[in-house]
């Protein structure tokens, strides 16, 4: 559905690596247009009336993080460059003054390496140690699993809401009820759950959560930092200069300015935020419910075609999200995806920046298929149809 | 040469690569080497005797392109001098980048001669001389 807001489904591909990014409507390519044709100054200068127009279009975006997340205030909302960048503020600016040697970080082997090596860096500097939640069956991550690794020196639990690669819902409101009843705190990668549900982050009760606009439809280079107030109070700026401060006579009189602004250090992304913000309207306009549903139809559809194909060997066959990996059986993952490259397919072959979860899945590399709500009943027709032959994928995917 | 022949070389290489086999001998130089835009990641194995390449193993993951070169690699390159391994390297690395190369001392690797037309597979026909170069500049140390 809503294809034709799309240029890029123009070309003649089928664009099924949603994960990694989306594609973008136009609405949001105008929008930056508009910034950059019609008051394209710089934010929170105000001297002049387009000057003032970009911190009402700038901070408008704020307002409609806030809503999509349901943030208490707009003061927890932070942009930033990406979820790598939000979850590496979280973890320098916060946890590497508060966690002591011997404190012990929670996490997945099923995480992205943006919720893994910020956190090896800070065990390693503080002596803290990791500890991993074991996988179910399933690869999913429980409450009674988490139990089991949780001692009275856990300080912090980190997950994705939706892992990359297994696209499992994380029971993460019942996570963080508990964590707290233990004085946890509870970090949340949404990288791939803001986009694909809609999270409440007052209703989950979490502490931090990270995301990007440029998987959920907007543009590259813009992400959000939520954190509750009074511990964003308590996040030391990771990078400092203009914007940020209130006035710096001597090294010992910096003052800096209150949340968020204090957080965004340098000229913002502006264009990208702005975009940012036409894309959370496009889809609060279509209807979260919607493209949910949508997404999950489609990959019931994919699965059911998948599962009747002997040679294909499904690693997630159960999902809440649009994501399905699998291998062609002998075949070599990235083989898959040049072969399927030769007929416009889109798809992603790897670890996808998981890179322990080979441990616990035992395959190191899979082939990924992404599908976002834009995706039609035909193009996975036609993928299957091209995943049916192995001999024709042996002959022609050099 | 012709390009049905071509893909019979490299897929007969990739079924039955020789010396895919991991080996814990000391006396084997071991180096691993990956490709950074994507997923091969393969380990050599190579045994020296003063100037001379005695035996090559491999293992590890990789996509048909990479594990076949490093196949006809070895099998081009066991018995060489570590001199005209380099040459041989030199010639290669001319042909996969559309320089001037001699073709005649490439045997089945000629099979990659028109690999330049797919951008993103010409690191994957590379990447098993990474390998053996590191392992001769280790080897050197």
């Amino acid at each position: 559905m809503n294809r034709e807001d799309f240029p890029m489904l123009k070309q003649d591909i089928i664009y099924l690596d949603n994960s990694a990014t989306t594609l973008k409507p136009d609405c949001v390519l105008n929008k930056m247009a508009e910034y950059y044709k019609e008051y394209g100054a710089n934010a929170h200068r105000g001297d002049y009336d387009i000057s003032y127009k970009v911190d009402l279009e700038y901070e408008n975006v704020r307002d409609l993080v806030r809503d999509l997340i349901n943030a208490k205030s707009k003061e927890e909302v932070v942009f930033t460059s990406g979820t790598t960048e939000s979850l590496n503020m979280i973890v320098n600016g916060f946890f590497e003054s508060l966690l002591e040697a011997g404190d012990e970080i929670i996490l997945s082997t099923s995480e992205h390496a943006s919720n893994i090596l910020p956190w090896f860096r800070i065990a390693r500097n503080n002596g803290c140690i990791i500890k991993y939640v074991n996988l179910d069956d399933n690869y999913y991550v429980t409450l009674e699993n988490l139990k089991k690794v949780i001692t009275p020196n856990t300080k912090v639990i980190s997950l994705a809401h939706i892992t990359n690669v297994i696209g499992d819902v994380r029971p993460i409101k019942e996570i963080a009820k508990f964590a707290h009843e233990n004085n946890i705190f509870v970090v949340v990668d949404g990288a791939q759950s803001v986009p694909h549900m809609k999270v409440d982050v007052q209703d989950l009760d979490i502490d931090f959560l990270a995301f990007s606009a440029h998987k959920m439809l907007g543009p590259t280079g813009v992400g959000v930092l939520y954190g509750k107030k009074e511990l964003l109070e308590h996040l030391e700026p990771t990078i400092l200069g203009g914007g940020m401060n209130e006035s710096f006579d001597n090294e010992n009189a910096v003052i800096l300015k209150s949340l968020p602004t204090r957080l965004e250090a340098g000229t913002p992304n502006i264009a990208g935020v702005i975009g940012f913000g036409a894309a959370i309207k496009y889809m609060n306009q279509i209807g979260y419910d919607r493209i949910i549903d949508r997404e999950r139809y489609l990959r019931n559809y994919l699965i059911e075609k998948l599962v009747r194909i002997p040679h294909i060997d499904i690693i997630n066959l159960e999902s809440d999200s649009g994501i399905v990996a699998f291998n062609v059986n002998g075949i070599f993952s990235q083989d898959v995806a040049y072969y399927l490259n030769k007929y416009n397919v889109c798809v992603r072959a790897g670890n996808h920046c998981a890179k322990i979860l080979k441990n616990a899945v035992g395959v190191t590399n899979s082939i990924r298929v992404s599908i976002s709500f834009y995706n039609t009943e035909s193009e996975i027709d036609d993928l299957v149809e091209l995943l049916k032959n192995k001999d024709k994928i042996m002959k022609e995917m050099l | 040469m012709d390009t049905n022949l071509k893909k019979e070389i490299i897929m007969d290489h990739y079924l039955n690569p020789k010396n895919k086999i991991t080996t814990d001998d000391s006396r084997y130089v071991k180096v691993n080497t990956n490709n950074e835009s994507c997923i091969d990641n393969l380990n050599f194995y190579v045994l020296f005797n003063g100037d001379l390449i005695e035996d090559i193993k491999f293992d590890g993951e990789a996509c048909a392109i990479s594990t076949s070169s490093s196949s006809i690699m070895i099998t081009n390159m066991i018995g060489k001098t570590i001199a005209e391994a380099e040459e041989y390297i030199n010639n290669f690395e001319a042909m996969i980048n559309e320089e001037k190369y001699n073709s005649d001392i490439l045997n089945e690797a000629n099979a990659y001669d028109d690999i330049y037309k797919q951008n993103n597979r010409k690191n994957c026909a590379l990447l098993p001389y990474k390998g053996i170069k590191k392992a001769i500049a280790e080897y050197r140390k």
